[in-house]
């Protein structure tokens, strides 16, 4: 694997007709990190991820390493080493565990790789296989996993991939505390190699593995530093007292907690 | 493993039974001219490989093969006019209809036999290639590339019988008597057409096969099921698709040039939007993921097309409508997913579904 890089965002904005979704947001994850994105619904978290990996457009500068990424296609900035997960796991349902991680480490084969069949197990597949703890289930169809071994999966996938640069969305939502903590863990030992940066609702998830956090609002940072910091930081608690004062749904009870401990 | 070489062995078995069928039971068992007409049947089943890879496979729904089909019978034709009419001569039409005095500037490279036989295999091939690049990088996709895939047929039918002084028109190039200098009427030549037809079919599903079960054939299904993650995996999706939309024209092509032969004519009607569709429906009443479902299926729809629409000419069409309504609503992997469905229930307690690696049965 080549050297670790970092992400660094410049004054990133993006608008669907008219209304701003990212609003000149400035984001440095430094090489190695384990990067958590915080912030009410429609911070505009989802829509950060969707721009680095240049699903929607967007003005400003988005650089991993040396390479400017904005205004590359999507497949592009795949293959400059850049992978991500979404909210809902999107994994192939209709091929193997073997066959979906397989084709994830394959998009820089040759034609004629490419034209003969799979005689066995390539190697990093086999690891990542170990990594993730899908070794039994390689021959089963993706689409019969459990809902926290398709999130797996698709980490598993970005492991073979070879990303640099991990772009995870709520990675644990709906997992059971132990495969929380699994995955936390398997996200630390990851982000020993590679750059990972996770979007997430769950605090105490945040609180147990984020080395570093940055809130959003409204399309803007709003305060960035260890877990201790944010939750000190006064705007922090004042955006999230107000979103908690004037709303009652339940899973803002949870973004609450950050307050209450700080 | 042990699973992948059973599946293996199914395959070589299912492969040599189809020879045996092919190339001994059916011509010992069936008249000259119901040999004829199973040749015709087989061109359709070379089409119905190609979209078995492009749309089973690549969810391409391939409405247009017609274009691929009606551009290699023609470019056969062509030649075989060329021949027919000997040297110095122009084809019998032209000089009906025609002006011409000599053989249009477009005509002329077909009186190349080798010209002609690439052609009809290149040039559906790169028109394919042209389009699907059009097509795919502008992510045109589902019922709009159906749609534009069936207006191009129309449009090529359409075009074609505009031409009449060069190619026919309506009428299209017919009464073709000869092939490579062997004459078409002798009913042993006839056969040699038939054994031709049958092996370059074979040879087809060995390829199709070999790419469905390719690496590539794995990323096709992952560009089908969901072409937005490919993309993130760093695949181009456009890449993927084209090749199975060029071979599957390749294909198509293949089989109108042997068409040509088989029934000595090549016409816009039998190229057009009902003959594309008819291609299709055959792949879908079989099993359209499954090669053995969708030869089968082809043969078996162009097999009732003949017999029913003999007794029943009215009744055929809106029969054929209710089959393919009837097999993508409630069948959509056609009769081969009942296959797959009996044997499972036939094996109970197969070790934890030690799955199979496609979704689709191989019912070789």
């Amino acid at each position: 694997m080549s050297e670790l890089s970092g992400l660094e965002i410049r004054q990133l904005r993006v608008s669907f007709d008219g209304f701003t979704a990212v609003d000149g947001v400035d984001l440095d994850v430094r090489p190695g990190d384990l990067r958590f994105l915080i912030g009410p619904n429609g911070a505009g978290k989802t829509t950060l991820v969707d721009a680095v990996t240049g699903l929607v457009r967007a003005t400003g500068s988005v650089r991993f390493g040396e390479e400017e990424l904005l205004g590359r296609s999507v497949h592009r900035i795949a293959r400059s080493g850049i992978g991500r997960t979404f909210q809902t796991a999107t994994v192939f349902e209709e091929l193997t565990v073997l066959q979906n991680l397989d084709i994830a480490a394959g998009a820089g084969r040759s034609m004629w790789t490419m034209l003969r069949r799979r005689k066995d197990v390539p190697e990093p597949v086999a690891e990542a296989l170990e990594t993730v703890g899908l070794t039994e289930l390689a021959d089963s169809l993706a689409g019969t996993l459990a809902h926290g071994q398709k999130q797996w999966l698709e980490i598993g996938m970005l492991l073979v991939q070879d990303v640099r640069l991990l772009l995870l969305d709520e990675p644990v939502a709906g997992m059971s505390h132990d495969e929380r903590q699994a995955t936390g863990e398997l996200l630390q030992r990851i982000s020993e190699e590679r750059t990972v940066v996770v979007i997430e609702h769950d605090m105490d998830f945040m609180r147990s593995f984020a080395r570093s956090v940055s809130v959003l609002h409204a399309g803007k940072v709003l305060s960035e530093g260890t877990v201790a910091e944010v939750q000190a930081d006064p705007k922090v608690q004042e955006v999230y007292l107000g979103h908690a004062a004037n709303a009652s749904a339940a899973e803002d009870v949870s973004d609450t907690a950050v307050v209450q401990e700080a | 493993m042990n699973l992948l070489k059973g599946r293996s062995a199914r395959a070589a078995a299912g492969f040599a039974a189809a020879a045996v069928v092919l190339f001994a039971v059916a011509p010992l068992m069936l008249s000259d001219f119901r040999l004829g007409l199973l040749a015709k049947y087989l061109c359709t089943a070379m089409v119905a490989v190609g979209i078995c890879l492009a749309w089973g496979r690549g969810g391409l729904l391939t409405l247009g093969q017609g274009v691929f089909f009606g551009l290699g019978g023609y470019a056969m034709a062509m030649h075989l006019k060329i021949a027919d009419a000997g040297p110095g001569n122009l084809p019998d039409f032209m000089q009906l209809y025609g002006t011409a005095t000599e053989l249009p500037w477009w005509w002329q490279p077909f009186a190349n036999p080798l010209f002609a036989i690439a052609a009809t295999v290149l040039l559906p091939m790169t028109v394919a290639a042209l389009l699907g690049l059009f097509i795919f990088r502008r992510r045109v996709k589902g019922a709009y590339f159906a749609i534009l895939s069936q207006a191009l047929a129309a449009a090529f039918a359409i075009w074609l019988i505009g031409q009449q002084a060069t190619t026919g028109g309506t009428n299209g190039l017919t009464d073709i008597q000869g092939f490579f200098g062997y004459s078409l009427d002798d009913p042993v030549n006839q056969r040699m057409v038939y054994f031709v037809i049958a092996a370059v079919l074979l040879l087809l599903i060995a390829l199709a096969r070999q790419l469905i079960q390719s690496r590539y054939g794995e990323l096709l299904v992952a560009v089908r099921d969901s072409e937005e993650r490919v993309r993130f995996l760093g695949y181009d999706p456009a890449n993927v698709k084209l090749v199975a939309y060029v071979v599957a024209a390749g294909m198509a092509g293949l089989a109108g040039a042997l068409f040509v032969p088989a029934v000595g004519i090549i016409s816009p009607a039998l190229i057009g939007i009902v003959p594309s569709i008819e291609f299709v429906i055959g792949a879908a009443v079989g099993g359209r993921a499954s090669l053995a479902g969708a030869v089968l299926g082809a043969v078996a729809v162009a097999w009732a097309k003949t017999t029913l629409s003999e007794e029943f000419p009215a009744a055929w069409t809106y029969f054929q409508g209710l089959l393919f309504i009837v097999a993508l609503a409630f069948l959509p992997g056609g009769l081969a997913s009942l296959a797959v469905y009996v044997r499972r229930r036939g094996a109970p307690k197969a070790p934890e579904q030690k799955a199979p690696v496609v979704p689709v049965g191989e019912a070789a």
